[in-house]
């Protein structure tokens, strides 16, 4: 008889749901000349200098180990940028640490954070690493729906209103992956207010802040008496194109930094070192190379969002990131069925919003993270999709 | 710079309405703008970009030349760079701090007729006193542009 391999395996594992989503972006990689607007990652290569400084670094022969919490040199540069940007003061020895990208500082926060069961509250549509990871950690998601009718905005009210256990912990992420939104200071403040009353620990991902284009961002551990009750995390991914350097970083209390870098240690040992040079550069030299993607971004979404609108996708006008989160209620159709079709009639690739959670029915993700041309293409090729 | 002519300088052929909705301001008033850049000559024309490293029967030479010049009294370099820069073989024309004054790229079909260029007619100028010329072997990078074939788009055709 066949050894039944499932038997094996983890049961936390086995119940994560897979990725619904799994065989439309199967669908999407075979398939050949597409315009994908289904992109999660800049469109730009990293600048340069950023490259070239990580050249250096391997031709002088930085190829060791670092330490667990990351060069001192790039802490160093990261709590002068938290300084300068947000006015907020971060001990390089102790309070931060250099992760492999986002993604691990997330996941180094909830393993850190919680015992069996602990409750996190997750707005959704949201990105789709959070409720995994909390639930890989032990922990108890539970989704907060959002809604169009309010930029996506987590609502206060549903908030106070949770029923059940005590929640614990509530990430927060803008601008947002998928909807592109972000808050103001104002909104932010009355959120802070919220999870003051109900003693929250956040978990602020801020990855697409230098991609915000209407009010300077505000970060959240900047808020009156919020630092102490907030991780800051942010990385290089976004705002500097520099995803396959898998570059992060946490920045927040001291007992939490020391229990995430515990399991960083045991787990990770460190970030690549190649890596942190280069986003030692970024921080340094960085900041026109970012300010003319960001520009190009800008311009970009206001093309898009604009004749979204024009073909009848209504789509709000987004703060951040590089998403735009049009609604296709009107077309009839449910968000996997439109993007199949968009990609087997006109092969234009969008993600639908139900990868991001139940929310996310009704829209799909398009990513302006492409150039012009392929957007104005897709503009047109969406509108003879819902026209027919 | 004026976001409109950031993007004109990128993309010529974006038509104003689409400018318009990029930098989500009125049609009318982005025509309106383009055209008095275009009156005022800080828009001069609009042109293609060639790679011409591509074209194989392109057999342009080009060289870089150093013009030592002695300049007039009242209108110090300019009436000697206007007499040099006249010259459609000229493609450029710059004053320059440091070593020589003047540097000239001067375009032909050959070797021969950049050289005798130089030599019969900026050479043979009155206040020239001296050229260095430099052909010039390869071009890597113009104007911004790397001059090479389209490279693929690297990323995953999707991801979150
Ligand atoms: C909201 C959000 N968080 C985290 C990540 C992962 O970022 P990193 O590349 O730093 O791991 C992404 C990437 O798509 C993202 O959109």
């Amino acid at each position: 008889m066949k050894n039944d391999l499932n038997q094996y395996l983890n049961k936390q594992v086995q119940a994560l749901p897979p990725s619904g989503i799994r065989a439309f972006f199967e669908l999407v990689i075979g398939m050949k000349d597409i315009i994908s607007l289904g992109v999660g990652e800049p469109d730009f290569d990293t600048p340069w200098a950023i490259r070239e400084s990580a050249i250096y670094s391997i031709e002088h022969g930085h190829t060791t180990y670092t330490s667990n919490k990351g060069l001192l040199q790039l802490r160093n540069e990261i709590a002068k940028y938290l300084r300068g940007k947000f006015k907020l003061d971060y001990d390089p020895e102790n309070e931060i640490l250099i992760t492999v990208g986002v993604s691990e500082a997330m996941d180094l926060a909830v393993r850190a954070l919680l015992n069996p069961r602990d409750t996190v509250l997750i707005p959704e549509p949201c990105y789709v690493s959070y409720s995994p990871i909390v639930s890989l950690a032990g922990g108890n998601p539970q989704y907060l729906s959002t809604r169009k009718e309010e930029k996506f905005k987590l609502r206060l009210q549903d908030l106070e209103k949770i029923k059940g256990a005590k929640p614990k912990v509530l990430i927060l992420n803008y601008p947002s992956n998928p909807t592109g939104t972000s808050y103001s200071k104002k909104e932010l403040e009355a959120i802070a207010k919220t999870i003051h009353k109900m003693n929250l620990f956040v978990i602020s991902d801020e990855i697409y802040s230098d991609l915000s284009y209407e009010t300077p961002h505000t970060a959240f551990a900047s808020l009156p008496q919020m630092k102490d009750r907030t991780l800051l995390v942010n990385g290089f991914s976004k705002g500097y194109a520099m995803t396959g350097w898998r570059i992060g970083y946490a920045a927040g209390p001291r007992p939490l930094l020391d229990a995430m870098t515990k399991i960083h240690q045991y787990t990770i040992m460190c970030a690549p070192i190649m890596g942190q040079w280069a986003a030692c550069e970024a921080l340094k030299n960085g900041e026109t190379a970012i300010s003319n993607m960001r520009k190009e971004y800008e311009r970009r979404r206001n093309f898009i969002v604009d004749g979204l609108n024009k073909i009848g996708l209504e789509c709000h006008h987004p703060e951040g990131a590089f998403y735009a989160f049009p609604s296709i209620q009107k077309t009839g159709m449910d968000s996997m069925n439109f993007a199949k079709k968009l990609l087997e009639k006109e092969k234009v690739a969008v993600v639908p919003g139900t990868a991001f959670g139940p929310s996310g029915e009704g829209f799909v993700r398009l990513s302006y993270a492409t150039g012009m041309d392929k957007i104005k293409e897709a503009l047109l090729r969406m509108r003879r999709f819902i026209k027919s | 710079m004026d976001p409109i002519l950031e993007i004109l300088e990128k993309d010529a052929r974006l038509k104003p309405e689409e400018i318009a909705k990029m930098v989500k301001r009125n049609v009318v008033e982005i025509k309106k703008l383009i055209q008095k850049y275009e009156k005022e000559r800080v828009i001069l024309r609009y042109k293609t970009v060639l790679n011409k490293e591509l074209l194989r029967n392109s057999s342009e030479v080009r060289a870089l030349i150093e013009v030592k010049v002695t300049p007039q009294r009242d209108v110090g370099f300019d009436a000697i760079a206007t007499r040099i820069y006249q010259f459609p073989e000229v493609r450029s024309c710059y004053l320059m701090s440091g070593g020589y004054d003047l540097l000239v790229t001067v375009e032909g079909k050959d070797l021969q007729s950049v050289a005798s260029f130089v030599s019969e007619k900026l050479s043979t100028l009155e206040n020239v006193h001296g050229t260095v010329t430099h052909f010039l072997l390869k071009k890597y990078k113009e104007d911004g542009d790397i001059l090479r074939s389209r490279e693929e788009d690297k990323r995953i055709a999707i991801s979150f």
